[in-house]
C-alpha cells in the first residue's frame, strides 16, 4: 500500500491566474484537493467607512472602484438607492443612456472573463481577440464618459454627460460587428473539444446549494434558476426590452460558459433595441437639490450586475453624507462555495473552478 | 471646494456681501412702507424675537468677516449651495446665512458674551423688521448655536440626535411651526415688497430657505432648552450640525409645501396614509409567525416605504434565530435566499440587517434585530443558509458584532491583528508606531 502525505501549497495573492490578490491555502494529498481556505482582503480600502464623511455624488467614484470591470452597474447601484428613497423619477434620455452604459459595460465585463478564462486554460489566442472587441466598446464608453475603466458616469438623478453627437450611431454599427465575432467565439474556442473535456463535470453545484450559499448571476442561472433582476424585479427601463434569460441546467464550469456567452448576446440585443428607442431628445438629469439628502430611514436596493446581484444598503440620518453604507458585493458572496467546490478536486482543475466563479478582487475585498 | 480661494479674496468676499445685504436691507426699507406693515402684522406675536433677530444678523454679518478667514472652509460650502440664487436680496441672504453658519461654530464659543451687548445696541434700528426673512434667520441661528453652546456645549445636542425622544420631537414640531409662520409672513412680505418676483420659483425657493434656516434655529434653541440632561459624549460639533441639517431639510420641505399652495400641503398627509401594496403581504407574515411562534416574538414590523416597501420584521435577540429559522421552513413563507447581511452601530445599539428573498413566492423580507451594542451578539444563520458564512464574519470583523454557533467566525477583511472595530462610530484608527 502507498502510503501518501498531505501537504500545504500556497496559492495566491500574487499568482496570475487569481485575477487579482486572491489567496488559496490549500491541503493536498498527491494531487487532490483535501481543503481550500481562501483569505481575502487584501485590497480592501474600507470604502464603507470612507464613504460615511462623504457626500453622496462623491461616493460615486468609489464604486467605480469596486468591480472595476464593470463600473456602470455600480455606478447605478448608488444612484438608484438614493433615487429610490428620494423617490426621483429620472428622465427618460438619462435612462436609455443609462441602460446603454450598463449593458456595454456588462458586454467588456464578459469578454475580458472569456479571454482570461480561455487563458487560463493556456490558449493565448482568444484573449488578444476579447480585447480587441473589449477596446472598441471601452471607446464608446470613453466618448460618453470621458474615461476607459473608472466612468464616473452616473449622478443621482440622471447621468454627467449627454451622448455626444453621432455616438448612438457608433453604437449602432457596433452591434452587428459584435455579434459577428462572438459567432467566430463559438467556432474557434467553444466548439473546441480539449475545451469542452476540461470544463465539462468540473466545479459542479445544485440548484439548492446555489440558493444556500447566496450564489447569484450567471452561477445561479447554470444551475437552473431562471432569475435576473433586470427581468423579475425590473429596474430603470429593462421593462421595455425584449431579451431571454439564459440558462443551463448542469451547474458545471461549462454551463456558466454558455451562460456567459449567452449572455454577452442578450446584452447586444439590449443595446439594438435601445438605440432603436432612444429618444432624440431631452434632459439628462432631473431635477434635483444642489445637495443630496435622502430622508431619514434605510433602504436596500439590487440589480443585476454581470457577476450577479449587486445591492446597496443606505441607512440616512437625513444628512448630506449616508449614515451608514453598505454593498452587497456578488463576487464575495459568490466565493464563498469554492471551497466546497475544491474539496476532492484534482488540483489541475483548480483554475479553472476558480475561473468559472468570476471574481474582482475589488469587490470581493471592498 | 475652498482651496482655490485665498483668504484674501475670501475676505473681500464676504466684505461684499455684508455690503450686499446693507445695501438689500435700505431698498428694503425704501422699498415702501407697505411692506413692512404687512410682515410687521403678521409677525406680531414675536416681534421681540425678530428686533433681536435682526440685530443679530447684523453682528453676524461683521463677525463672519473675520470668521471668515478661520473659516474658510465652511462658508464657500455654504455659498456655493444656495449660489443659483442670483438675486441680489437673495444674494445677501445666502451671504448672511453662511456667515452666520461659519460663525456661530467658533464664534459661539468665545463670543457668548459679546453677542447680546451688539444686540442691543443695534435693536433700535428697527429697519429691518420687515426684512426679516433673511436676516432673521441669520441672526437666529447664530443666537441658538450659542445659546446651546452656552447651555451645555457638550452632550445635549448629540444626545437629542441619537435617541429621537421627546425634546426631539418637541424641538421639530416647534421648529415647523416657526417656519410655517416665518413662511407666511414672508410670503406676504414678499408679495408686497417685490411683485415683479413673487410668481416664479426661485423666490418660492429664496422663501423657503430663508424659513428653513429660522426652523433650524428655532430648533437648535429647542433641543439646548429641552436637553439639559442629554447623554453620551462625541463630538457637539457634528451633532450640532446634525440637528441643523435635520431641521432645515425638515423645515424646507414644509415652507416648499405651504409655499405651494395649501393643495399641496394636504395632499402629502393623503399620500402617506394611503397603503402599501405590500401590506397584505406583511400581515401575511406576522399571522403565520404570530400563530406558530407566538404573539410576543416580534418586537415590530412595518412597511419599509423607503426601500421599494419591503415588509420589515424587527425581531428580539432571543427570538430572531427562531424567526429566521421559521421563514426558511414553513411552507407558507420558504425564504430559501439570503440576499444580504450585514451590521450597523446605532450609536445607542447595534442592528443586524437580513435581507431574505423567496423564489417560491418571489417576495421578500427584511429580518432586523437590535443588539446590545456593549456586548453585541446574536446566533449564526449560517445553519439556515451557507451564505451567511463570509457576510457575518465580515460584520465580525468591522463591527464586532459575534455571532454564535458560526464555523469560523474569523477577521476576514483586516486580519486578527486588527484593533478595533473601524465601522463603529467611535472608532479610533490604532498604529504602534504613531
Amino acid at each position: 500500500m502507498l502510503r501518501t502525505e498531505e501537504m500545504l501549497l500556497n496559492v495566491g495573492p500574487q499568482h496570475p491566474s487569481t485575477h487579482g490578490v486572491f489567496r488559496l491555502v490549500l491541503k493536498i494529498d498527491g494531487e487532490i484537493i483535501k481543503e481550500a481556505k481562501p483569505v481575502i482582503g487584501y485590497l480592501h480600502r474600507g470604502t464603507e467607512k470612507l464613504a460615511e464623511d462623504l457626500q453622496y455624488t462623491q461616493i460615486i467614484p468609489y464604486t467605480d472602484r469596486m468591480d472595476y470591470v464593470s463600473a456602470m452597474t455600480n455606478n447605478y447601484v448608488i444612484c438608484h438607492a438614493v433615487e429610490t428613497m428620494m423617490d426621483i423619477k429620472v428622465p427618460e434620455r438619462a435612462e436609455y443612456l443609462r441602460v446603454l452604459a450598463m449593458e456595454l459595460g456588462r458586454y467588456c465585463s464578459h469578454m475580458l472573463w472569456w479571454g482570461t478564462f480561455l487563458l487560463d486554460f493556456g490558449a493565448t489566442t482568444p484573449l488578444l481577440y476579447a480585447f480587441r472587441e473589449r477596446e472598441m466598446a471601452l471607446n464608446l464608453l470613453n466618448e460618453l464618459s470621458g474615461a476607459r475603466i473608472t466612468f464616473n458616469y452616473m449622478r443621482v438623478g440622471g447621468v454627467k454627460w449627454d451622448a455626444p453627437e453621432g455616438w448612438i450611431e457608433k453604437v449602432k454599427e457596433f452591434v452587428p460587428y459584435a455579434r459577428e465575432q462572438l459567432k467566430g467565439y463559438s467556432e474557434f474556442a467553444s466548439g473546441n473539444e480539449i475545451f469542452q473535456s476540461r470544463m465539462k463535470g468540473i466545479g459542479k453545484f445544485s440548484k439548492e446549494d446555489a440558493l444556500n450559499y447566496s450564489i447569484s448571476g450567471p452561477s445561479l442561472r447554470s444551475t437552473g434558476v431562471k432569475w435576473d433582476l433586470r427581468k423579475n424585479e425590473p429596474y430603470s427601463i429593462y421593462d421595455r426590452f425584449d431579451f431571454d434569460i439564459v440558462t443551463q441546467e448542469a451547474g458545471d464550469v461549462w454551463s456558466r460558459y454558455l451562460v456567459r456567452l449567452g449572455e454577452v448576446e442578450q446584452s447586444l440585443r439590449i443595446i439594438e433595441q435601445a438605440c432603436e428607442q432612444f429618444p432624440s431628445e431631452g434632459d439628462i438629469m432631473a431635477k434635483v437639490p444642489k445637495i443630496i439628502k435622502p430622508p431619514k430611514g434605510e433602504a436596500f436596493v439590487r440589480i443585476e450586475s454581470p457577476r450577479g446581484e449587486i445591492g446597496c444598503y443606505i441607512a440616512s440620518e437625513g444628512k448630506k453624507e449616508p449614515y451608514r453604507l453598505k454593498f452587497r458585493r456578488p463576487s464575495f458572496y459568490n466565493l464563498q462555495i469554492l471551497p466546497k467546490l475544491l474539496e476532492g478536486e484534482s488540483i489541475s482543475n483548480l483554475i479553472a473552478i476558480l475561473g468559472a466563479v468570476d471574481i474582482i478582487l475589488g469587490e470581493v475585498d471592498g | 471646494m475652498s482651496g482655490e480661494k485665498d483668504l484674501d479674496q475670501l475676505k473681500k468676499e464676504a466684505a461684499a456681501k455684508a455690503k450686499a445685504a446693507a445695501l438689500a436691507k435700505k431698498q428694503a426699507k425704501e422699498q415702501g412702507d407697505s411692506a413692512k406693515e404687512v410682515t410687521d402684522t403678521a409677525n406680531e406675536e414675536d416681534l421681540a424675537k425678530k428686533k433681536a433677530a435682526a440685530a443679530a444678523k447684523a453682528k453676524a454679518a461683521a463677525l463672519a468677516k473675520k470668521k471668515a478667514q478661520e473659516e474658510a472652509e465652511t462658508a464657500p460650502e455654504a455659498q456655493v449651495e444656495e449660489e443659483d440664487q442670483d438675486l441680489a436680496k437673495k444674494k445677501a441672504a445666502a451671504a448672511a446665512k453662511a456667515k452666520a453658519a461659519a460663525l456661530a461654530k467658533k464664534k459661539a464659543q468665545e463670543e457668548a458674551e459679546s453677542a447680546p451687548e451688539a444686540q442691543a445696541e443695534e435693536e433700535d434700528q428697527d429697519l429691518a423688521k420687515k426684512k426679516a426673512a433673511a436676516a432673521a434667520k441669520a441672526k437666529a441661528a447664530a443666537l441658538a448655536k450659542m445659546k446651546a453652546q452656552k447651555a451645555e456645549s457638550d452632550s445635549e445636542a448629540q444626545g437629542g440626535e441619537e435617541d429621537q425622544d421627546l425634546a426631539k420631537k418637541k424641538a421639530a414640531a416647534a421648529a415647523k411651526a416657526k417656519a410655517a409662520a416665518a413662511a407666511k409672513a414672508k410670503a406676504a412680505a414678499m408679495a408686497k415688497g417685490a411683485g415683479e418676483e413673487t410668481g416664479d420659483d426661485a423666490k418660492a425657493k429664496a422663501a423657503a430657505a430663508a424659513k428653513a434656516k429660522a426652523a433650524a434655529a428655532a430648533k437648535a434653541k429647542a433641543a439646548a432648552l429641552a436637553k439639559a440632561g442629554g447623554d453620551a459624549g462625541g463630538d457637539d460639533e457634528k451633532a450640532k450640525a446634525i440637528a441643523a441639517a435635520k431641521a432645515k431639510a425638515k423645515a424646507a420641505a414644509a415652507a416648499k409645501a405651504k409655499a405651494a399652495g395649501g393643495a399641496k400641503a394636504a395632499d402629502t398627509p393623503a399620500e402617506e396614509s394611503k397603503p402599501s401594496p405590500n401590506q397584505p403581504i406583511l400581515d401575511k407574515y406576522v399571522k403565520v409567525i404570530e400563530e406558530h411562534l407566538g404573539k410576543d416574538v416580534l418586537e415590530d414590523f412595518y412597511i419599509n416605504k423607503l426601500s421599494k416597501d419591503v415588509p420589515t420584521l424587527l425581531a428580539k435577540p432571543s427570538t430572531y434565530f427562531k424567526i429566521a429559522e421559521f421563514l426558511k421552513y414553513n411552507e407558507q413563507l420558504g425564504f430559501d435566499y439570503l440576499s444580504e447581511l450585514h451590521g450597523v452601530d446605532y450609536e445607542t445599539y447595534m442592528e443586524v440587517y437580513v435581507h431574505l428573498y423567496s423564489y417560491k413566492n418571489s417576495q421578500s423580507v427584511a429580518l432586523k434585530v437590535k443588539l446590545d451594542r456593549d456586548n453585541p451578539e446574536i446566533d449564526s444563520l449560517v445553519s439556515l443558509w451557507a451564505g451567511s458564512n463570509w457576510p457575518e464574519c465580515e460584520a465580525y470583523d468591522l463591527l464586532g458584532i459575534k455571532f454564535k454557533n458560526h464555523p469560523n467566525l474569523h477577521r476576514i477583511m483586516l486580519g486578527e491583528e486588527w484593533v478595533g472595530y473601524p465601522l463603529r462610530k467611535d472608532y479610533e484608527p490604532y498604529d504602534v508606531e504613531v
